[in-house]
């Protein structure tokens, strides 16, 4: 029931975003559309903190945050590799060890991998995921466990400092 | 500003010419689907950027639409090239597994 | 196009009208704006160039997935400056939030089945091949 509020008051939030009249006729249309959604979403079976994931939003913007800074990193990294006349790298294939255990935590670090340039998560397994890094540095295993500890923790999975440096 | 906005808007389409290039080439399936996908995300920027140049801020609801309907289309030709057929569940190994637990 | 915005505050400086703040703000505003625009289309074009030129598919799907995530986010970026506060500059961040969620996910989907439909990378150290080199395949 929690859920189905927040859901309800995410997209009304959309609804409102997107249209930006208010004329009765119009919301009375966002409102009919609203309860289509979440009259699918009940029916699908699929109510619960995952189709949802609102409840942790500070600690997802907090992690956005540190996510930006590690992306433009990369991002001037490759752009470095491909502009460069000799056009030198190394592809690796890795294999990561996922910390996140819930499904969503764990969607939030393959994402994340695969949003900073230079990784990408080809198979996502039970314990590990499979990475093709661009660059052979880019593969070391410090970057993957900070990362997957931050992703962990953005998700409101209690946060271990001993892996967090 | 819109002079700034039209060069803007002319290098993307530059960037866009150049992705064809190896969606023509490209020697693998996956390569063409690659390059549909990132033409897409141009064409998305490109429809941000138009709708400042012809000052028209309905562009960017295409936009929105665009780049929604561009990630429908790439799993949608992915699941169809890998199953050839497009009423598979996509989560079914996962059901048949639970199924067997219980 | 910011000379000509500094050169208009400076003749209005000069013509003995006070340069108001608004002006300075509207200036300092351009001027991140375009930065930003021109800092993203440097990393669409470098992704591009990127896809092009690299040698395997694997490898192509990092130049793709850096036009997709810095150089997207920052041409948007720049956008909003120049939409200022308005619904357009919300629908454009609306844009830069489906594209951050959905251009990694379509990327690991193409990997995966590309890596599951038996496509193997190529690993080790590769250089481009010289002007007059026979290029192998």
């Amino acid at each position: 029931m929690r859920f189905i509020l927040i859901l309800a008051a995410a997209l009304a939030i959309y609804w409102t975003g997107l249209s930006g009249y208010f004329k009765p006729m119009l919301i009375s249309l966002g409102i009919i559309s609203i309860l289509l959604v979440l009259g699918l979403v009940h029916r699908m079976k699929i109510m619960d903190g995952e189709t949802a994931p609102y409840g942790n939003m500070h600690r997802t913007l907090y992690y956005s945050v540190w996510l930006f800074r590690e992306i433009v990193k990369a991002n001037v990294e490759v752009v470095k590799a491909v502009m460069s006349p000799e056009l030198e790298v190394s592809p690796t294939l890795v294999k990561v060890p996922t910390r996140p255990t819930t499904d969503i935590g764990k969607t939030m670090f393959a994402n994340s991998i695969t949003l900073t340039p230079g990784t990408v998560s080809m198979e996502i397994g039970e314990k590990e995921i499979l990475v093709h890094a661009l660059l052979e540095p880019m593969s070391a295993s410090e970057g993957f466990d900070e990362m997957s500890a931050r992703s962990a923790w953005s998700v409101g999975e209690p946060l271990d400092r001993a892996r967090l440096m | 500003m819109a002079y700034f906005n039209l060069a803007a808007a002319f290098f993307v389409l530059v960037s866009m010419a150049l992705m064809l290039g190896r969606l023509l080439l490209g020697p693998t399936l996956y390569d063409r689907i690659l390059a549909v996908n990132s033409f897409g995300t141009k064409t998305v920027l490109f429809l941000c950027v138009f709708c400042f140049v012809i000052d028209r801020p309905d562009g960017v609801d295409i936009a929105l639409l665009y780049a929604l309907m561009n990630f429908i289309a790439t799993i949608a030709v992915l699941k169809f090239f890998r199953y050839r057929a497009l009423d598979v569940s996509l989560a079914k190994s996962h059901i048949t597994q639970s199924d067997e637990e219980r | 196009m910011l000379i000509q915005l500094v050169s208009s505050v400076s003749e209005s400086a000069t013509a003995g009208t006070p340069v108001s703040m608004a002006d300075i703000l509207h200036v300092l505003f351009s001027a991140f704006s375009i930065l930003s625009i021109l800092a993203g289309l440097f990393f669409v074009l470098g992704g591009t160039l990127g896809v092009l030129r690299l040698p395997d598919f694997f490898t192509r799907l990092h130049a793709a997935g850096m036009t997709d995530t810095l150089g997207a986010e920052l041409i948007i970026l720049g956008l909003v400056i120049q939409a200022g506060f308005s619904q357009m500059s919300l629908k454009l961040l609306f844009v830069a939030f489906f594209l951050l969620i959905t251009s990694p996910t379509a990327t690991h989907a193409v990997a995966a089945a590309a890596y599951q439909a038996g496509l193997q990378p190529l690993l080790g150290r590769y250089r481009a091949p010289e002007p007059g080199e026979e290029t192998k395949q």
